[in-house]
């Protein structure tokens, strides 16, 4: 039997980037919250610069929960299973990926949330590709960037305005939406090889500018600047300069004295009542089990793990999963389409020893639909993004261009001539949620409890692939001014398990084709709020990090606002 | 992005039946999550390879000092030096994986991180000697560099014969964790002598890195350190080679 534990306002499934978040505005306005966390605290003493042991042996996700619950993967219903990954890309602890995420700070472009009337007015419906299930979101960049704006603010983040109040500056990203102020610090310093390429990009006409990072570049509110040493993506920051909600909003909202962080706690299943609300959430700790009854529940894990509880969460009410008897749960599924990278070499030293990916230059151009698609065939774009960050095992792997064979004497003097003359950059491009595109339980394999994985049917279709190609393009004319001797390109490979994974949970006024309404909460069960990327209906061709939190602290603030409509 | 797939943990996991959730039955299940056994034989690392005629600046490089063998036989550790000796050989472009103990690495992380390649190199190191045997007439490490590099070739491009699944996908295994052990931090077994670092001139770990550090024809002084000769870090140093039985998280629940 599970131990019954004491009634509290609020419980949070998942501490990462959005319960994380969250936890702040509802502690602050008063209300008793509980956190529940499958992983640990970590310490910085944990974040050593240890490429080995983080970014080979998948330190620390090898250890987690997370690991043991890696999707499963296969390109379509009729087709054969991917190889299954050997460490899953997202990790539990308090802060969750926002430990050692790159913390690209993006807000999305106004474009964005109005794919489909925007593609629409300019282009004609019928560019709309076929079989895409996508939706305008229910709301507008204006409603949302007082929340972007708050999160940057808590969590300190480093860049450039382009559009102050409808001002343009073009040190910044010209094609951003409005924002009320400038950024709490200035952006991370550039380096002699993103100065170099940002010369590039204005000798094409394009406009370079510095990209958001949620890592300081001043001391901000008692926590350190960077210093820069790499290491930091996969490896977290010993400094605490990286905006962790570990070291900002989680804290802070301990600090209030309201909210119990409870680590090591696995939910299994979240309860609902004979009237299908949610009653509270089953979880297990050191071999207990314990039952936390709540008025909210709050869902904020990852996109998988979300659709995956829901999914297991079967009862009178919703006998197909809770919030699920839309069959909307999983459906609208979609993966940042970041594959097909382009990788050049260059004829000198680039010096890209330190440095993290967050310290880069971007280019807008040739994102959304900054750019005129008449003559094209697709929707849609990509943002190209250089940085300066390598590290020794990564660089000896490099590839060599066809100038060298893959081992031996000659490999050896390539490597030896070029490990510091060579640089990836990932391209995030846009990606639409497709009918054929969703997330089910696996009906085979399962964790170590028993319970089925969350299974991945999804493959990238004609538009994704076309922006990619067209993105490539792009991206080698800018390595080739900057004067790049050879380029090569990727795959954009399938749609597996990832880091930008979106959808599952859509949110949108339409209750047959969305999981939650414009606030994050449930079409279904009334106090049931979903936060984290599986609300978000588009992708943009940004990080989703910063979205994820700013609509986690909009549905907190709804709820605060809106407590005794929702938890009675 | 993908590079966790080159390693050899990639764990298919076996696909169960399809299970009933009963809560009674959750901790029974929870037992699922096995202990890991490693066998730790005897050994030493042979000299031999070093010796061999093929290889002169290795062998002057055999007089550096041996740890004990922690999983591999000697003969498999014969066999694996000198494959990592061709990999990244020891030529006019400085020391190679012999100088940086690269087989030093995998021996240990045989035994832990990579424990589960163990059979892989088991049977992968017998069938290259094997194959060397069938078409060079001797033991891999006995043979010329011209012959063992014509064998791994063979490896390489799955020509030779006698492996399981085949030929390259040991070879690949081997050039990932040569790689690994040669510029893997120091304190891994590896990259002895930071000669790893050297060779591509990384100019080391610093953790305050100023704006000249990152400037364009910058040359900082190499710094030869390990992360764990940092005293924040190491007081939590990663288990380097054996597995640490009832540390894993998952088996609190």
């Amino acid at each position: 039997m599970a131990i019954n534990l004491t009634k509290t306002d609020v419980v949070i499934v998942g501490l990462g980037a959005a319960g994380g978040v969250a936890a702040l505005p509802l502690a602050q306005a008063g209300l008793r919250v509980i956190g529940l966390e499958a992983g640990t605290w970590l310490s910085p003493e944990d974040f050593a610069p240890d490429e080995l042991r983080n970014n080979f042996r998948g330190w620390p996700q090898a250890v987690q929960k997370a690991n043991r619950e890696i999707p499963t993967h296969r390109p379509n219903a009729g087709a054969q299973y991917s190889p299954r990954l050997a460490i899953h890309p997202m990790m539990n602890a308090v802060g969750g990926t926002t430990l050692h995420y790159w913390a690209q700070s993006w807000r999305l472009n106004p474009w964005d949330f109005k794919v489909v009337s925007e593609t629409t007015r300019r282009y004609g419906r019928s560019r709309i590709p076929a079989g895409s299930t996508v939706e305008d979101w229910p709301l507008g960049l204006d409603e949302l960037e007082p929340y972007y704006d708050r999160v940057e603010y808590e969590l300190g983040t480093s860049g450039k305005a382009g559009n102050l109040n409808g001002k343009i500056d073009p040190r910044g990203n010209i094609f951003e939406g409005p924002r009320r102020r400038e950024y709490p610090m200035a952006p991370l310093r550039g380096t002699g090889f993103t100065e170099m390429m940002g010369d590039a990009a204005r000798k094409l006409g394009w406009h370079p500018f510095p990209g958001p990072a949620a890592i300081n570049s001043r001391t901000y509110e008692n926590r350190a600047a960077c210093a820069f040493h790499g290491y930091c993506a996969r490896g977290g920051c010993h400094i605490s300069a990286k905006g962790s909600t570990a070291v900002t909003t989680i804290p802070k909202a301990q600090k209030t004295g309201r909210f119990d962080v409870v680590t090591q706690a696995t939910t299994t299943t979240i309860e609902a009542d004979a009237n299908g609300r949610a009653s509270g959430v089953n979880y297990v700790k050191n071999g207990v089990e314990y039952f936390q009854p709540a008025d909210v529940v709050l869902l904020a894990t990852y996109v998988y793990e979300n659709v995956r509880l829901l999914l297991l969460s079967k009862s009178k009410p919703y006998p197909n999963g809770l919030s699920n008897n839309h069959r909307q749960v999983g459906r609208h599924y979609f993966s940042h389409n970041t594959g097909a990278a382009v990788t050049a070499l260059f004829p000198r030293d680039l010096n890209n020893w330190y440095g993290l990916p967050a310290q880069g230059v971007a280019v807008d151009d040739w994102a959304d639909d900054n750019f005129d698609h008449a003559g094209l065939d697709f929707v849609g774009g990509g943002n190209l993004w250089v940085y300066s960050d390598r590290r020794p095992i990564a660089a000896a792997n490099m590839p060599t261009f066809g100038r060298a064979p893959e081992w031996g004497a000659a490999w050896k003097a390539f490597v030896k001539q070029n490990a510091d003359r060579w640089n990836t950059a990932y391209l995030q491009k846009t990606t639409l949620p497709y009918e054929d595109n969703y997330l089910d339980l696996d009906p085979t394999v399962t964790d170590p409890l028993g319970f089925p994985v969350c299974r991945i049917t999804a493959d990238f279709k004609d538009n994704e692939r076309k922006v990619a190609a067209f993105i490539q393009d792009k991206m080698v004319e800018w390595f080739m001014a900057a004067g790049a001797v050879a380029t090569e390109k990727a795959p954009i490979g399938t749609m597996g398990p990832t880091t930008h994974a979106y959808g599952g949970t859509r949110m949108g006024d339409n209750p047959e084709t969305n999981v939650v309404n414009r606030w994050g909460f449930s079409h279904e069960a009334p106090n049931l709020g979903i936060l984290g990327a599986s609300v978000m209906g588009t992708s943009g061709a940004h990080n989703p990090t910063l979205t994820a939190q700013a609509l986690a602290w909009r549905t907190a603030d709804y709820l605060v606002k809106n407590w005794k409509t929702i938890a009675t | 992005m993908h590079q966790h797939r080159q390693e050899d943990d990639v764990d298919r996991k076996s696909r169960s039946e399809s299970p009933t959730f009963s809560r009674r039955e959750l901790l029974k299940r929870a037992g699922l999550a096995g202990a890991v056994t490693t066998v730790v034989p005897l050994g030493t690392f042979m000299p031999s390879a070093m010796k061999n005629a093929a290889h002169p600046q290795s062998a002057q490089a055999g007089a550096v000092r041996r740890e004990p063998l922690e999983t591999l036989t000697a003969a498999e550790a014969d066999t694996l030096e000198a494959i990592v000796g061709r990999l990244i050989p020891t030529d006019a472009n400085g020391p190679g994986a012999v100088e940086a103990r690269a087989a030093h690495y995998i021996d240990r992380a045989l035994g832990g991180a990579l424990a589960s390649s163990r059979d892989v190199y088991r049977n992968g190191l017998a069938s290259v000697d094997g194959y060397a045997r069938k078409s060079k007439g001797a033991s891999f490490a006995a043979l010329s560099a011209a012959d063992q590099d014509a064998v791994l070739r063979d490896v390489e491009t799955n020509v030779a014969t006698g492996f399981v699944p085949d030929a390259a996908t040991f070879f690949n295994l081997v050039r990932a964790h040569t790689i690994q052990g040669t510029f893997c931090d120091p304190y891994y077994g590896g990259n002895a002598n930071f000669v790893g670092w050297d060779l591509i001139g990384y100019p080391g770990l610093r953790l305050a890195v100023t704006p000249n550090d990152q400037r364009l024809g910058a040359r900082p002084m190499p710094t030869h350190r390990s992360a764990y000769d940092h005293a924040m870090f190491s007081k939590r140093r990663p288990a380097r080679a054996q597995r640490v039985e009832g540390k894993d998280p998952w088996q609190l629940i």
